[in-house]
């Protein structure tokens, strides 16, 4: 199977402290460390288990600029066989749309059987997939959980419920599919891993490559912008139980039990 | 036959990786005459040890006579060299008490083992059966072989003064003194068929013996020797990845540590050959004991197992599936705390720690990493500390106001004639609660007027758990920076307070400053007068001193904790019953405080219950992991209040005699120099 896996890189959430920039437009860019979306290491991870069971080839693709190769290289170094970066002047400032736009037309010039994306993107709205699908006329699933092979080109793919509930589907391929996180464990990507990959040449594609209008794509083409970004004032703090062990046990339970946690 | 059966023994050990083991020839002739010859390890068990100690020089005295014995078949007369005449029958006297002595023994270990089960002998349900009764079909076969070879001595004796040959000898109240007594009236003819049988049942043991040794546990008996010679030498410094391939060239290895069984050393298999199956290690593993699935004598005798099945003695080797997903479990390697317990033990040297690491290389290589710790091993490769914390932040500790008017501590950059560094690593760097050990060990130098500072923002994390979870480049992109960072700041030697960083910067780290754990320093000090101190206030307190594994077992730094404790007036301190190098783990630092294991118990919580045993209601560490354990375990045994933890360097600060502090050069000129060095860093 030829799976596509569309992959982001985007502030570690857990190695940055987020802060508001001086005009109050965007964070603080200066000293971010990046990684992988998570969920899209998830989306890499599955990808790679279906291939090494059935067969077929893992393609990591982003669209970006020179300091996103590092996360191909990651997912490289994961076990992805080839990763491809999308860069190009004119993609600078697309909405989701436009990025969708750019996929769908890398997508175009090749065979893939599954796309891949993660559920979101950390600083993202999860939008890429289903647009993806759309553009490309392809079913799409959201938030899959679990992802199984049938014959006939056909996949059983599920999905969590509000409440813990599980729901399965069946969906014809070439699809489009967004992976929640803990639809497996990553593997682990070492320095070592990395440095393997280091010098292993990434295709870049441009936007005349991939004969994208420039008019449809890029800062001119976007119908969402944002307007402000802002950190929400806040709320009331927790609650802090201060019982002996014994009565803070039961205020616990009972506290669960009441917003439905118990049954 | 039996060289026949210890060719094909050695055929996994020339598939083995190599492992350098052929120098100093001198040094470890020392320590085989030491562990081997003079059982070193032995009397740590006393009965167990004893009965062992018995045993091995009987069979030392009897190997001789195995021999002559042997060639006795052939000629009748031989004598073996040396041994004619009257030292000859000191030796019959001699042999005669050593099979006497083995055969008792044998007969204390039987019952041992079959009413007495000590705890450690135990096989739990999931490593198969008992080996008690293998146990006792060893035990008896060398009785039965001491039997015989006593009942030849026996009738031989009795048998002299009937052919009219002088009255032999027999050592008083020993087997075949016995023997002779019973036999004295027996005819010539009986004697004879039992000269015969005797001999018969003594070869036949002896050659069943021979050739079953290599089949199990009594192997040791033929490796041991060989197996302490090439015992490690240094064993506070990790195997490299591969032996003879330097840092540079490691990009080159083609499969990093342990994954199928041949990529163990020739000498880790000869361990799984040489190990007894006493269970030392496993009764001294905290692991084992909070019931994590982790038991190091079973690490060797599955791997014993696993080599017999696929290293047939008669048939073909067979290929083997990656040994962590079959033989051993992901939770089982992960579980060490990488403490040293079980090596400490180990009467055979059998080497557990770099065979974990070696492991987990393997593991960390195919990607199979709880999802536990790979955030931080993330954290650690982008922020340098696994909290994931912004560098900048690192001496963050040394930044607060009320500690600033007190002590100020410089941030060391470039050449500025500073003599000491303070390698902090990042838990004393981050953490809140250990933030505080921080503090005392600058106000400790500083009480001392010594010329420190520390790295800063240019500070990475040691690596030491990182390296001993199998993350090996990692941890030498760690290692490079701050070597890189150690040698601009011109420091001429180092001191910390954490014991892991201080054991990655005395034995992980090359070209660096002579490094000392600030335990070591403040007992010098106090010894030559410097710092003195008030008496202890609550003179209800009882202390115990806690050893932190990698300032204890694996740099033998005992004393000089309790030095400073013994000097402080009024403290009255207890030891543990497992204290010094017998220290049960507190958990484990570094990595290990991500990782979530399968116990039944922390590892803490029984070390409290341990303090509280010896009557301590405060206990003394002189680790910032340390802390973090107790600290949690008291809470979680519910002993707050009953029991509490306080590092050397707390204790140390708050006893120091106010007086002396005065003493110290005025702070004014410092600040300035300091300021101005802080400033340099930030730009």
């Amino acid at each position: 199977m030829e799976i596509l896996v569309c992959v982001r890189r985007v502030p570690d959430t857990s190695e940055n402290e987020i802060e508001l920039n001086s005009a109050g437009n965007d964070i603080e860019r200066n000293e971010l460390v990046y990684s992988i979306n998570e969920p899209d290491n998830y989306a890499v991870e599955e990808a790679l288990q279906i291939v090494a069971k059935l067969g077929g080839s893992v393609t990591v693709v982003t669209v970006g600029g020179e300091d996103d190769e590092e996360v191909l290289r990651r997912e490289m170094a994961m076990g992805a066989n080839r990763g491809v970066l999308i860069t190009d002047e004119v993609f600078n400032g697309s909405d989701g749309r436009g990025i969708a736009t750019i996929l769908k037309a890398f997508v175009q010039k090749g065979h893939y059987d599954l796309i891949l994306t993660g559920v979101q993107a950390e600083d993202g709205g999860a939008q890429i997939g289903g647009m993806l699908a759309a553009l490309l006329d392809y079913p799409f699933a959201s938030l899959v959980n679990s992802i199984e092979v049938l014959e006939g080109r056909k996949l059983k793919i599920s999905r969590e419920i509000e409440g813990g509930n599980k729901e399965w589907n069946e969906i014809d391929l070439p699809c489009v599919l967004s992976i929640q996180t803990g639809i497996n464990e990553p593997r682990y990507v070492g320095m070592r891993g990395i440095r393997q990959v280091a010098s292993v040449p990434i295709p870049t594609f441009s936007a005349a490559k991939l004969e994208i209008a420039a008019s449809t794509v890029g800062e001119a083409a976007t119908k969402v912008k944002r307007l402000d970004y802002f950190v929400p004032a806040l709320g009331k703090g927790a609650e802090i139980l201060r019982g002996s062990r014994e009565e803070n046990v039961n205020k616990v339970l009972e506290l669960v039990a009441a917003k439905g946690g118990l049954k | 036959m039996f060289s026949y059966i210890v060719a094909q023994r050695l055929v996994p050990l020339i598939r083995g990786e190599r492992d350098f083991r052929f120098d100093h020839p001198w040094v470890r002739l020392e320590r085989v005459l030491k562990y081997w010859l003079g059982q070193w390890k032995q009397p740590r068990y006393r009965a167990a040890g004893t009965l062992h100690i018995f045993i091995f020089a009987g069979f030392l005295v009897l190997a001789i006579r195995a021999f002559s014995v042997l060639i006795v078949g052939v000629s009748q007369d031989f004598v073996m060299p040396s041994l004619s005449g009257r030292a000859g029958h000191i030796y019959d006297i001699i042999t005669d008490y050593a099979a006497t002595v083995v055969f008792l023994c044998m007969v204390v270990a039987i019952v041992r083992r079959l009413v007495f089960k000590p705890a450690r002998y135990a096989v739990p349900a999931r490593y198969g059966k008992s080996h008690t009764p293998d146990a006792i079909f060893l035990l008896a076969l060398i009785a039965i072989l001491m039997l015989a070879d006593s009942l030849f001595a026996a009738v031989k004796a009795s048998a002299l003064p009937s052919q009219g040959q002088p009255f032999e000898v027999l050592a008083a109240f020993s087997l075949p003194w016995m023997l002779r007594n019973v036999l004295v009236s027996t005819p010539l003819a009986t004697l004879g068929s039992l000269y015969f049988s005797a001999y018969l049942v003594h070869e036949l043991t002896f050659y069943f013996l021979l050739c079953y040794r290599p089949f199990g546990i009594q192997f040791h008996v033929e490796t041991s020797l060989f197996n302490i010679y090439f015992a490690k030498l240094d064993r506070e410094i990790l195997k490299p990845v591969r032996w003879a391939v330097s840092d540079e060239h490691l990009d080159q290895v083609k499969s990093f540590g342990v994954k199928r069984f041949e990529d163990f050393t020739w000498k880790h298999m000869l361990d799984f050959y040489s190990c007894a199956d006493c269970g030392r290690c496993s009764d001294n593993c905290p692991a084992n004991a909070v019931g994590r699935p982790l038991s190091p004598r079973f690490i060797t005798i599955k791997a014993r197992d696993y080599s017999f099945q696929h290293y047939p003695v008669f048939g073909r080797v067979k290929n083997g599936t990656p040994l962590v997903g079959s033989v051993y479990s992901q939770d089982e390697i992960w579980s060490c705390t990488t403490c040293g317990a079980c090596e400490e033990e180990c009467p055979l040297l059998v080497e557990y720690i770099d065979k974990i690491v070696d492991l987990r290389r393997g593991m960390v290589d195919e990607g199979n990493v709880p999802q536990s710790l790979q955030k931080p091993l993330k954290a650690l490769e982008s922020r340098g500390n696994p909290y994931g914390k912004m560098e900048k932040k690192r001496a963050d500790w040394a930044n607060t106001k009320e500690f600033q008017q007190t002590c100020h501590v410089k941030t060391l950059v470039d050449h500025n004639g500073t003599k000491t560094l303070y390698f902090v690593d990042s838990i004393t760097s981050y953490d809140d609660r250990m933030q505080a050990i921080g503090r005392s060990t600058a106000k400790i130098l500083n009480h001392i007027g010594e010329n420190f500072g520390i790295l800063g923002a240019a500070e990475r994390d040691s690596g030491h758990e990182v390296r001993r979870f199998g993350e090996e480049m990692l941890f030498v992109a760690l290692r490079d920076h701050n070597v890189d960072a150690i040698k601009a700041s011109g420091a001429q030697r180092i001191v910390t307070a954490d014991p892991h960083a201080y054991n990655a910067l005395k034995h992980d780290y090359k070209d660096v400053p002579p490094v000392e754990h600030i335990s070591q320093v403040i007992a010098r000090e106090v010894e030559a007068g410097k710092i003195k101190f008030n008496p202890i206030e609550n003179e209800m307190d009882v202390y115990t001193y806690h050893d932190p594994c990698y300032l204890g077992r694996h740099n033998q730094i005992y004393d000089d904790p309790r030095d400073v404790l013994d000097a402080i007036p009024g403290l009255k301190r207890v030891e543990m019953k497992r204290s010094r190098d017998r220290s049960f783990c507190c958990g484990g630092g570094g990595l290990m405080l991500f990782y979530e294991p399968k116990e039944d118990q922390r590892m803490g919580v029984k070390r409290v219950q341990m303090a509280a045993d010896a009557g301590a209601n405060v206990i003394v560490t002189a680790c910032p992991f340390c802390m973090v354990n107790i600290e949690d375990a008291i809470k979680v045994a519910g002993m707050e209040g009953k029991m509490s933890a306080i590092d050397l360097t707390e204790l140390v600060d708050r006893q120091i005699a106010s007086k002396y502090v005065d003493k110290v050069k005025e702070p004014a000129a410092e600040i300035k120099e300091c300021v101005t060095a802080s400033s340099n860093s930030l730009k």
